[in-house]
């Protein structure tokens, strides 16, 4: 796997969030990602970008674009923050769990709408959640 | 704060959304769309989300708020002109839209709007079954 780009996105207001969509839907441009990826890739982003700012306030977004061979390229997005972490990590996944008032889709939606999907947290230390989204895929 | 348009034709609202949305202007429109109802008397509300290129769990939970905020209020909602791709994620996503009326176009959504305030109304228009 090589990665292609690197850049990290300091996210402490909605407004960095804004920011966020702008840098990852020109890296999709980029590797001619399809609208109808690109467009999930971004709700996906837009969902953990709102629990990082809801659970813990701010945090930091890792951008790569990775290359496993000529065909496939795809865009990674790494969410970091040292919030409160989540408890029950299984729990949060599933669909219609809530800890805020909000729907419960968040992340298992996040999850159902790219490739790759790995979510590690520790209580009192943070979160991180990383995915993945192919150019074809 | 940035804030969406909201303009009034007659018993209607239009709204266009023409930017990105995020969380607060999301948040903004909701309450500025309730007292605009109320203040007009509208009976009907037509968002066009045709330039909006994500709409995510807490967007799409703002439209259905708005919907059912302004059933209440008797007037009737429609989102119209979303993007395919943003359907697409939508329900990939998991989100029910329940409640909230949609059309494919601002022209097809002002008849739908029309055909439903006259469907409360109780008027029977015999025209619109025989249109010459």
């Amino acid at each position: 796997m090589i990665i292609l780009n690197k850049e990290t996105i300091k996210i402490e207001t909605e407004q960095d969030a804004v920011f966020l969509r702008k840098r990852v839907t020109e890296y999709a441009a980029k590797i001619r990602m399809g609208l109808v990826n690109q467009t999930k890739l971004l709700t996906a982003a837009s969902e953990l970008v709102r629990n990082m700012l809801r659970y813990a306030g701010k945090g930091q977004v890792l951008c790569e674009v990775i290359s496993v061979s000529v065909l496939q390229t795809g865009i990674r997005l790494t969410f970091i923050d040292k919030g409160p972490g989540i408890k029950n990590v299984d729990e949060a996944m599933k669909d219609g769990f809530s800890t805020g008032k909000s729907l419960g889709v968040g992340l298992p939606g996040a999850k159902r709408l790219v490739n790759e999907f790995i979510i590690k947290s520790q209580v009192g230390k943070g979160t991180s959640v990383s995915i993945l989204k192919w150019k074809n895929g | 704060m940035d804030r969406i348009p909201i303009l009034k034709m007659g018993d209607f609202l239009l709204v266009t959304v023409q930017v990105d949305l995020y969380d607060r202007l999301a948040v903004g429109l909701e309450s500025d769309l309730v007292n605009m109802i109320n203040r007009h008397n509208a009976r009907g509300v037509l968002i066009d989300i045709s330039a909006v290129s994500i709409v995510d769990s807490f967007m799409g939970r703002i439209l259905g708020n708005i919907a059912q905020m302004s059933k209440i209020l008797d007037a009737h909602t429609v989102v119209v002109g979303m993007q395919p791709a943003v359907a697409i994620t939508l329900t990939e996503l998991g989100l029910p839209m329940t409640g909230v009326h949609t059309a494919l176009n601002v022209e097809k959504g002002m008849e739908l709007l029309k055909e439903k305030i006259w469907a409360t109304n109780g008027v029977i228009s015999e025209e619109d079954d025989n249109p010459e």
